[in-house]
């Protein structure tokens, strides 16, 4: 039975992201959990998150789950979502300065207030709601994905990626950002597959059926 | 090209029906919530909204299998509003399935709890809802004042003032209801969504009077705002969400549209 972990961290809308994967068509177990064995015994493993970054990482740390992730992150396929995929980089700036997992090279940044769109009207923070996906590079995740798909984001803050290799999408916002990210067996994107429809749904799909090599 | 502005139909939740009235009377049972959201789902809404209306607390335990049910199967945002009173009613919400609450006459009540809301569980799904009324005397500057239980009671707070503090609360999108618009098919009150909009540093989404698709252009274009919310144009037939999002489109403003 192919066992899917979603770590339970005690922060945000867990039960959507759960929903959505068994929602999409293929066999599998999902398990919405914190506990370290069913984590390391489970076949895929999602990293979800909403919320502040200070508060993701201590309940982190405070649930021993930091070793955890590291480990789990480098042997079997893993998706980072949102918060979780921010969780992954070196540090955030969030709650003036966060200490993050350090898994990939990279930190996440606040939105520039003052930012504005090619109409020249002001851009609201957050970031609210469907845009494009420009995938840089073909994925077993984008695998029946149209190139520039608009998905639901919800987010303040985004991650700058330092290695141009790990970026799998770029979206628009005032700003270029990074709102995907693949590196060997991990994916994560800034976006809400669960809130995004049959697209979202789709890439749940591709993830649950997905080997961890590119 | 960039975020696509947002058509979000919403439905007026009474004991686990969906109605429609007219400045709250005259109301309509428009149907099963879970039928209608799925129909509007798949008609490209970009959200839903739930109101839950119902009079009698006893019977609020019913909203939260509305939405229980409706998260299974449908994989867009979801906001709930009406009752919203306490930190353990956002908990219920969201362990339910909602992405998003909408605190409104709480937030009147006791501002603080708009700053609890969203310490707990961040600003991304803390909506406060502004019910607002025009009250300038002639001859002088536009204002509006805050009403709140369902627009009944007057409250003195000016609507933009307020619409401010709430996001320096920590509210991370404002719900601007007409109460003057609100069931009249005439159009959002676009100089109160215009005035409010261009204030504050979230998304604004634009409520109450919607009557043609026009309506939504300018909630946009005149209104100023990242979100149009309609009811009634929709729950009887008179035009699909994929038909508003192609006029939107057509009238020149970015849509999600597959």
């Amino acid at each position: 039975m192919n066992t899917i972990a979603v770590i339970d961290y005690g922060m945000g809308n867990l039960h959507s992201v759960a929903k959505a994967i068994e929602h999409a068509p293929g066999n599998c177990k999902v398990i919405v959990t914190h506990a370290k064995n069913e984590i390391l015994a489970a076949d895929r493993v999602v990293l979800p998150g909403v919320g502040a970054m200070r508060d993701c990482i201590g309940e982190i740390k405070r649930l021993e789950l930091d070793y955890i992730i590291q480990e789990v992150s480098k042997s079997k396929p893993f998706l980072g979502v949102c918060v979780g995929m921010q969780a992954l980089m070196e540090y955030s700036a969030e709650n003036n300065g966060v200490d993050c997992l350090n898994i990939l090279p990279g930190h996440v940044e606040l939105f520039d207030a003052n930012m504005t769109n090619a109409q020249n009207e002001r851009l609201k923070i957050p970031h609210m709601g469907w845009n494009k996906v420009t995938q840089n590079s073909s994925h077993p995740l984008w695998q029946g994905i149209p190139q520039d798909s608009r998905f639901y984001f919800v987010h303040s803050y985004y991650v700058r990626t330092n290695d141009n290799n790990h970026e799998a999408a770029s979206t628009d916002y005032g700003v270029k950002f990074t709102s995907a990210v693949a590196h060997e067996n991990i994916f994560a994107v800034q976006f809400h597959p669960e809130k995004s429809q049959h697209l979202g749904l789709k890439l749940y799909d591709n993830f649950i059926h997905w080997d961890g090599n590119r | 090209m960039g975020l696509a502005k947002r058509i979000i139909p919403c439905l007026d939740v009474d004991d686990g029906r969906v109605v429609k009235g007219v400045k709250f009377v005259n109301i309509r049972d428009a149907g099963n919530p879970i039928e209608i959201a799925q129909r509007y789902d798949e008609q490209g809404a970009d959200e839903l909204t739930f109101l839950d209306i119902t009079a009698s607390s006893d019977k609020r335990e019913t909203m939260i299998h509305v939405v229980e049910e409706v998260a299974g199967k449908v994989f867009i945002p979801l906001t709930v509003g009406g009752g919203i009173r306490k930190v353990a009613d956002i908990r219920k919400m969201l362990n339910a399935g909602a992405d998003k609450v909408a605190i409104n006459t709480a937030a009147v009540a006791n501002p603080e709890f708009v700053k609890e809301a969203a310490e707990k569980f961040g600003s991304q799904c803390i909506v406060v809802a502004i019910d607002a009324k025009r009250v300038n005397a002639p001859s002088k500057a536009l204002r509006w004042e805050i009403f709140t239980h369902g627009g009944r009671k007057e409250t003195g707070i000016d609507a933009v003032q307020w619409a401010a503090k709430m996001v320096n609360y920590g509210a991370g999108e404002l719900l601007v209801t007409s109460m003057d618009r609100d069931g009249t098919k005439s159009g959002f009150d676009n100089e109160l969504n215009r005035s409010i909009s261009d204030l504050v540093t979230v998304p604004v989404i634009a409520s109450g009077g919607v009557g043609n698709l026009e309506h939504l252009v300018d909630g946009i274009k005149e209104g100023h705002c990242d979100a149009v919310l309609a009811a009634s144009i929709f729950h009887f037939g008179e035009f699909t969400v994929g038909q508003a999002k192609k006029h939107m489109a057509a009238r020149g403003i970015e849509m999600r549209i597959d």
